[in-house]
């Protein structure tokens, strides 16, 4: 492989390689296994579901209602827990809510053939509001110390939450890689009407990703209830947009059919880190936002010109706008 | 004095020579034909006049001066407007504002719509087309496009004009219009560069030729009359090819395909036809005649309202291609680039698409299997990619489509449904492309092909359908079929069921 290919491929990986180094050198307390420890635990809540949202986006859609689906899901777990005592019973419930709304996004987008910004942005309203009338609008605390392990506990020195993002990145970067479904996701994306014609079952899949999605936030939601002992309604808001960050700063294509699970682990391990090193150097908060936004902005011009692209040359006079062409015949 | 002359011009891209010294020249007035097959150089040339690339050595001269057109603007600026074969215009815009795309009339800062809609209706007119000016461009027929797009270039006042394969999606029909237009132009003055793959419309148009082959001229014919057709071709292909089509008598077998009343969009009259197993049969009509609708109906890619489908005394659902699929149907639609590869993907993954989703096959990928048939398959249709791997986007024309067939072979389908097989492919590669639907027809599979072009269907049909305005309007054995039948069965005009002879089968 040459060195441009291999620049080309990895590029996230270039970006956090370069980025490590500086932020343990220039940031105090970084490399500290505490806060080492601290970082993965912070990016659990996006980790896990960029996993699921990487398939979305590599199938040429997109789910913005995965933040009110946490809070949904924290909720039911939390006021079934409440209600009968049984924790069980509260996780069954987290997670059938989630994969209710995944259905439901994945039916009305690919039955009615409805655009899945527009679908899960009404669903993200909806959703919201559900958590709130479950909740009553306030916070339902959890009466089971039980539960609060799953948040706090873990197994071999790793926590639980952390353990449950290995399992997403790993699970759906081999669903993606290793199996005919997550090929046809990817070819779905490419082109979702040549997909339709070699025969793959296109409302299936569409249903199905949606589906699992919505799982996989009803599963996040019910750690993050466990690591804050109780359901908020009004968590996560904002969720959606960050997980989409961490994908599309791994290599993700926003217009479909390119998407891997190492440019995503990286997208989120890099918004986690910048994250944290902010935290650490104690920046307000306001210029937190215009950060992480600059990097998110930096790495997809990155990626732009990484692709061959070029930036424009801008002239006075007016210009027409060719398209880029690369074939030679 | 001439127009243009491209003087010696050389282009290199990393690991390709792509232009090697080509000069040759347009006066005004002049329809110069350049061809070769795909990959010959003819795009390069074409772009380097366009302003996409730059020529790493010779010159190109407008009127005699030497210009380097570092963008397509500055090309335009120089009273150059190319053609292409992939039409660039906004589908969502009305005709006229596509027309004038880029330099809308204005009047206080706002678009001038009277202005715009007269001076659209004067360049339609102009080129004899009744197409309304505030009609939205995406519901024209392809052919309707590309006459938008000449109009953009006469609305320019463009002195230098450039086909691109400009007849490759053409019914008959429209192609004997733009002869006429393009008839006109030179007269007009203009030179033209004229770039085809179709010897007929050459020799019916050009004054004189230029012959590429692997980025160097290796012909120049002027005037084109000095030169035949073999010389052309022969000079093309570096080799003698007598009869591209090479059709040769099959036998039969039983039905294994029933089409009964079938109806749907795109339809006016139910359609029945039944497919013999090893037929090939040829559906030609006029673009627009409903062959691609028929054939994404029987596939279920639209839903049928009427009529059945039945493979092998099995029906198929109305709507389901994985079913079609099933029972060993392949569509292989016009349209290869928006419906029919996975343009981002590699060869392999193209290849294997239908294959993985077979019936019966597992749900984890099967990696080194996969890999193994597919590189087979690629080499028993002659597929030239470096290796499976490579975006399938990055192959010529040709041999996307013998991948796509390829896709098909290794799903095992037994039933093609070929909308354009050859459309966009050079001589050498539709020869191959046929000699592989014949292998298919011998061993056993059926075909039903669709072509604008007529030359191909009587070349390669068994039997011929004809079809005009969403109906059949005849089916032809191959002895009875002639361009002239063919035509008159075709054409909208002509009441074929009135004036067609005693012997053709009308379907019910």
């Amino acid at each position: 492989m040459t060195v441009r290919n291999l620049i080309k491929r990895s590029g996230p990986l270039i970006l956090l390689v370069l980025l490590l180094p500086v932020l343990a050198l220039f940031v105090p307390d970084f490399m500290g296994l505490r806060n080492l420890r601290g970082l993965m635990l912070s990016v659990t809540l996006v980790g896990t579901i960029a996993a699921t949202m990487m398939l979305v986006l590599a199938m040429r859609e997109v789910d913005l209602s995965v933040g009110s689906t946490v809070a949904l899901s924290g909720v039911l777990t939390a006021v079934v827990i409440g209600a009968t005592g049984s924790v069980g019973l509260g996780v069954v419930a987290g997670l059938a809510g989630g994969t209710l709304v995944g259905l439901f996004n994945g039916a009305v987008v690919a039955g009615l053939k409805v655009n899945s910004l527009i679908v899960t942005l009404a669903t993200m309203e909806v959703v919201r509001g559900l958590a709130f009338l479950a909740s009553g609008g306030e916070s339902v605390a959890i009466p089971a110390e039980s539960f609060y392990a799953l948040g706090s506990g873990g197994f071999l020195g790793i926590n639980w939450p952390i353990w449950v993002m290995l399992a997403s990145f790993t699970g759906f970067g081999v669903l993606l890689n290793r199996t005919v479904f997550g090929r046809n996701i990817l070819a779905i994306g490419g082109n979702p009407e040549a997909a339709r014609l070699a025969g793959v079952p296109v409302t299936r899949v569409r249903i199905t990703v949606f589906a699992v999605q919505g799982f996989v936030a009803g599963l996040a939601g019910i750690v993050l209830a466990a690591r804050i002992t109780s359901g908020q309604p009004n968590t996560s808001v904002g969720l959606e947009l960050a997980v989409i960050s961490a994908c599309v700063l791994g290599g993700v294509s926003l217009s479909g059919g390119i998407a891997t699970i190492g440019g995503v682990v990286v997208g989120v391990l890099i918004m986690g880190a910048a994250q944290n090193a902010l935290n650490l150097l104690n920046v307000p908060t306001f210029y937190q936002y215009v950060v992480r936004g600059g990097i998110l902005l930096i790495a997809v011009v990155a990626d732009r010109l990484r692709q061959g692209g070029r930036l424009p040359t801008f002239r006075l006079r007016r210009s027409v706008a060719a398209p880029d062409g690369t074939s030679h015949a | 004095m001439t127009a243009l002359e491209y003087a010696a011009v050389g282009k290199v891209f990393p690991g390709v020579v792509a232009l090697d010294g080509v000069s040759f020249s347009v006066a005004p007035g002049e329809v110069r034909a350049l061809i070769g097959e795909n990959g010959a150089g003819k795009s390069t040339l074409l772009k380097i006049l366009a302003g996409q690339y730059q020529p790493d050595s010779g010159t190109l001269l407008v009127d005699g001066t030497a210009q380097r057109f570092a963008t397509p603007a500055e090309s335009q600026a120089a009273g150059i407007s190319i053609i292409h074969q992939e039409l660039q215009l906004v589908p969502d815009l009305s005709v006229g504002e596509n027309l004038m795309l880029g330099a809308l009339p204005r009047r206080l800062g706002f678009v001038d719509r009277g202005e715009l809609r007269r001076r659209a209706r004067e360049i339609l007119d102009r080129l004899g087309e009744p197409i309304d000016p505030d009609a939205r461009l995406g519901d024209l027929s392809i052919g309707r496009r590309q006459m938008v797009e000449i109009g953009r270039a006469l609305l320019r006042d463009a002195r230098i004009i450039a086909f691109d394969e400009p007849t490759s999606s053409l019914s008959a029909r429209e192609t004997s219009r733009l002869m006429e237009i393009i008839e006109q132009l030179r007269r007009d003055g203009r030179a033209i560069l004229y770039v085809s793959h179709r010897m007929e419309e050459v020799f019916a148009l050009a004054d004189s030729a230029t012959v590429l082959r692997d980025g160097r001229h290796v012909l120049d014919a002027a005037p084109v009359s000095a030169a035949d057709e073999g010389r052309l071709v022969s000079a093309m292909a570096g080799r003698t090819i007598n009869d591209i089509y090479d059709w040769r008598a099959r036998p039969h077998g039983p039905t294994v395909a029933s089409i009964r009343g079938l109806s749907g969009p795109g339809l006016v009259a139910p359609v029945s036809l039944d497919l013999a197993r090893g037929e090939v049969l040829g559906f030609f009509g006029l673009v627009g005649a409903g062959r691609s609708e028929l054939f994404r109906l029987i596939f279920g890619a639209v839903p049928r309202t009427g009529g059945g489908v039945s493979i092998n005394g099995a029906d198929l659902p109305v709507d389901d291609p994985c079913a079609a699929i099933a029972a060993g149907l392949a569509l292989l639609p016009e349209d290869r680039k928006a419906d029919g590869i996975v343009p981002l993907a590699s060869v392999q993954e193209n290849v294997a698409l239908a294959w993985r989703n077979r019936a019966g096959a597992t749900p984890l990928l099967r990696d080194r299997l996969e890999a193994t048939v597919t590189r087979e398959q690629i080499a028993g249709m002659r597929v030239k990619a470096a290796n499976t791997d490579v975006a399938i986007s990055t192959l010529s024309g040709g041999n996307q489509q013998k991948a796509i067939i390829a896709r098909w072979l290794m799903a095992d389908a037994r039933i093609l449904l070929f909308d354009e097989p050859t459309r966009g492919i050079d001589v050498g590669a539709r020869s191959e492309i046929y000699a592989h639907m014949y292998r298919f027809a011998e061993q056993g599979g059926s075909i039903l092909f669709a072509s604008s072009d007529m030359p191909e269907v009587l070349g390669v049909a068994d039997r011929i359908v004809v079809m005009r305005e969403g109906r059949i309007s005849g089916i032809l054995s191959r002895d009875e079929a002639s361009p002239e039948r063919l035509l008159r069965l075709a054409l909208p005009d002509a009441d074929a069921s009135a004036s067609a002879p005693a012997d053709l089968r009308m379907p019910a």
